[in-house]
């Protein structure tokens, strides 16, 4: 169950950036052998309504990691990147693409801090470019894109 | 051209937060905001206006220009869409995490 103290929140630093954070009632041992666990990124990684497969998943760096998303209409959309820092269980350095808009590679640092038995997952993405930020948008498809617009609500709600 | 690809310009972002924070603005207002020359700002305005996400009243001689709230509601409801997808990846861990820690608990 999620209780309310599990929000979600979205922020954006500046024009290049996402965070994102979470907390996730268990030890930050278990959240980060559950994050980096090949077998377990089917039951959570993917939207719900598609079916995700671990093409490659080589957690070290260097390693190379490549899940597809096989949506029920026959669809499919495949993600990859390379490890840079692997630093259990606090800290998680890779790169992110989308193939669909190859060349458009983000970096994302997760870091995990354990609290009381709780973990505070917080993810940081790092585009190129605004343009590139912007192309995620454009896609509409991406996680990206939904940060861009919590910048709008945010906007919306002050108005 | 759709409102996804409207709102990707900067300078079309920048003038929708301008609409944003400070309410309607006269066409001059917004020109004044830019060092881009007036021509350009016009055709970002134009393209706002043709995707729905502003809207423009006459008052006097000036062109009033406005965030169009029923384009806003159906974006806000698309970002809403969007963190629900974030969410589920979340929840969905949530699950994985609490059946994991049942098993170490079996174990020991």
């Amino acid at each position: 169950m999620t209780s309310s103290n599990n929000t979600l929140t979205l922020t954006l630093p500046s024009d290049r950036e996402i965070v994102i954070t979470r907390i996730f009632d268990a030890p930050r041992e278990l959240v980060f052998k559950v994050w980096t666990n090949p077998q377990l990124i089917p039951q959570w990684w993917g939207p719900k309504s598609s079916t995700t497969t671990v093409d490659k998943m080589d957690v070290r760096p260097g390693g190379v990691w490549r899940f597809v998303e096989h949506e029920p209409d026959g669809s499919e959309y495949a993600f990859n990147g390379v490890y840079h820092e692997i630093v259990p269980p606090e800290r998680i350095v890779s790169t992110f693409e989308y193939e669909g808009m190859p060349g458009h590679v983000s970096v994302e640092t997760v870091t995990f801090e354990e609290h009381e038995g709780k973990t505070k997952m917080t993810s940081h993405a790092l585009f190129q470019s605004i343009e590139d930020r912007d192309g995620i948008l454009k896609s509409g498809m991406e996680e990206g894109a939904a940060e861009t617009w919590s910048r709008f609500e945010e906007l919306l709600k002050s108005m | 051209m759709d409102m996804f690809s409207a709102l990707a310009e900067p300078t079309r972002r920048n003038i929708l937060e301008m609409l944003a924070k400070n309410g309607p603005l006269s066409a001059t207002d917004i020109y004044d905001q830019f060092p881009a020359s007036h021509p350009a700002i016009s055709q970002h305005l134009k393209v706002l206006r043709e995707t729905n996400l502003v809207r423009v009243e006459k008052r006097a001689q000036q062109r009033m220009y406005s965030i169009n709230p029923e384009t806003m509601s159906e974006l806000e409801q698309w970002v809403k869409q969007m963190t629900q997808l974030w969410n589920e990846r979340f929840d969905a861990l949530d699950k994985v995490l609490e059946a994991e820690k049942k098993k170490l608990e079996q174990s020991q």
